[in-house]
């Protein structure tokens, strides 16, 4: 069944949205992330325009951390004061990436610089998770008990001055990391449409030392605000928003996500985390692939006017 | 394909009412074209349509007629715009957009329809003179200080372009005489064809010499709920982006109620 998309301006079939919506639900259930990392590279492989895909993937990130985040409200695993200093640095960083984003569009470089920070982030991370992931494999089948780093081990983020208390994280640290974290996701919330839990979540249990049972409730947290704030962004500034696309890609997702988490239950840690690292790493290769391979068409046309 | 017909209120009364008492004093050939209606809407789920467009010939010789030397070109052209085209080049192994070129005022669309081929119909320099034909379209550059072989490479490109995406399209053929001075025309309207004010001209060729041009407006636009999203997008942007994410916050919400495990 075709649908007009009225933002993206073009035919889709809506099964395939469905279908799309669904699957990255599902994993995102299985493995815990947003899943915005695989919605915009899927719908950019669909066709549509990457500024649309990325503002409505950030749309569509919202639904699905609203319900992630009511559950952790559930259990109390949400440090609202560490989210809410996450999110002031996070509307600092999406201003400066809508600002970014636009001047990007209007050089005609926003396609590639969307790819390139797509190829580098999830190439960085899929790697990394995947090395991790296999050492705990091999540690595992060896029978030996995974080492985990202790929490209170202490680095050099610890030293920066203005710390600040987080009760519910058991944490005494400086501002600065924290807003300035809040700050790169931000950026990069809004420039590639992606919620920025793959980064969020190592960078706050490796970098911060926050304990893990807070770590996904509050990045959730603070990723509802930041999308929200983000699609409004690229709703008033650029209208690449496609309301239509996101409530397609959503209705899949919140269903898929309850049979991802059932299916997560079954699997290991360290399994997931490295077929995670598998999936990071095919979006990643297939996006490298487009930026090396010679386009079928080397000249393309766009409206002048934009902004 | 459906056919949306806009018919012309055709002026057939010119002939038979002029013919016995002028018929000593060669009269000068004219053309009309009409549609019956000046907007035509088109839906979501539109994939493509051809229009028809029908046009009468005023004091057409009888023997040219006969012997098929009238020919008729009937252009729907879209709303002129500024357009950018960019060429990738290679940089490090990597596919970079470098050099662009603005052109001003190029129509969005730009389908024809004909008699014959176009070759067959005049010659290439009063094709030129008329900037009649997608290949003589003359795109004017925005910044004229380009090197002219710049220039003439990005038209090309422009052009080809525009080709790919149906948008510029020519129906040789699509032009067919009903009678001495009826014709009908078929234009082709591409699935992604622009919104707003198309021009619909007609050319009248004899024996290889431009005649005369009619002109009539047509304004195209998309109904229903899409369009209307995409209008409350654009006018009314920062109500647009609360509804959005009231809308994902919602859907967020009723999934945990809906399908919720713990």
């Amino acid at each position: 069944m075709g649908i007009y998309l009225p933002i993206a301006e073009i035919s889709v079939n809506v099964f395939v949205l469905l279908a799309m919506g669904a699957a990255v639900g599902f994993l995102s259930g299985m493995f815990g992330v947003g899943g915005g990392f695989l919605i915009t590279p899927l719908l950019i492989f669909y066709n549509i325009p990457p500024a649309i895909a990325v503002a409505t993937g950030a749309n569509q990130v919202i639904a699905s951390s609203v319900s992630g985040v009511l559950s952790h409200m559930k259990r109390g695993t949400l440090d609202f004061k560490l989210g809410s200093v996450l999110l002031a640095g996070g509307v600092v960083g999406s201003t400066g990436g809508i600002y970014v984003f636009g001047l990007l569009r209007r050089l005609g470089q926003l396609d590639l610089f969307i790819s390139l920070l797509y190829v580098v982030l999830l190439g960085t991370v899929g790697g990394l998770m995947l090395v991790e992931s296999i050492n705990a494999l091999r540690a595992t089948r060896r029978g030996a008990a995974p080492v985990l780093k202790k929490s209170g081990q202490h680095n050099w983020v610890h030293r920066l001055p203005l710390k600040m208390r987080f009760r519910a994280s058991k944490l005494f640290v400086s501002v600065i990391p924290v807003l300035g974290l809040g700050a790169g996701i931000g950026f990069l919330s809004s420039i590639m449409g992606v919620g920025g839990g793959f980064i969020m979540v190592p960078a706050l249990i490796y970098l911060l030392k926050v304990p893990t049972n807070v770590v996904i409730g509050t990045s959730l947290f603070q990723i509802i605000f930041t999308s929200a704030y983000t699609t409004l962004v690229h709703a008033t500034t650029n209208q690449t928003v496609d309301v239509m696309l996101a409530f397609l890609l959503m209705a899949g997702g919140v269903a898929g996500a309850q049979y991802g988490a059932k299916a997560g239950q079954r699997l290991r840690g360290e399994q997931l985390r490295a077929l995670l690292a598998l999936l990071v790493l095919a979006v990643a290769i297939r996006l490298a692939i487009d930026l090396f391979v010679t386009p079928p068409n080397l000249y393309s046309l766009s409206a002048v006017g934009l902004n | 394909m459906k056919s949306l017909k806009a018919l012309a209120a055709v002026a057939l009364l010119s002939l038979t009412a002029a013919a016995p008492a002028k018929a000593q004093t060669p009269l000068t050939e004219g053309i009309q074209i009409g549609l019956s209606t000046d907007a035509v809407s088109i839906t979501a789920g539109f994939s493509g349509a051809d229009l028809t467009i029908f046009g009468s010939l005023e004091n057409p010789d009888p023997l040219v007629a006969r012997q098929g030397r009238y020919d008729v070109i009937v252009v729907l052209e879209g709303p002129p715009k500024p357009v950018v085209v960019r060429r990738k080049d290679r940089v490090l192994g990597v596919w970079v957009n470098l050099d662009s070129e603005t052109f001003e005022n190029v129509p969005v669309s730009y389908s024809v329809a004909t008699t014959r081929p176009l070759q067959d119909i005049t010659e290439p320099n009063s094709y030129k003179q008329l900037s009649l034909g997608a290949s003589n379209l003359y795109m004017q550059p925005a910044d004229a200080s380009d090197s002219p072989a710049t220039i003439e490479e990005f038209t090309a490109a422009l052009r080809e372009r525009k080709a790919a995406a149906g948008l510029y399209s020519e129906n040789v053929g699509g032009v067919q005489f009903l009678s001495q001075n009826l014709f009908r025309a078929t234009v082709r309207l591409a699935p992604n064809v622009p919104v707003g004010t198309h021009k619909a001209r007609a050319f009248l060729f004899k024996s290889g010499l431009f005649i005369k041009e009619s002109s009539a407006q047509l304004e195209i636009r998309k109904s229903g709920f899409e369009q209307s999203i995409f209008r409350v997008a654009h006018d009314y942007s920062f109500l647009y982006g609360v509804f959005a994410i009231s809308l994902a916050m919602i859907t967020g919400w009723l999934g945990r109620l809906v399908f919720r495990k713990d």
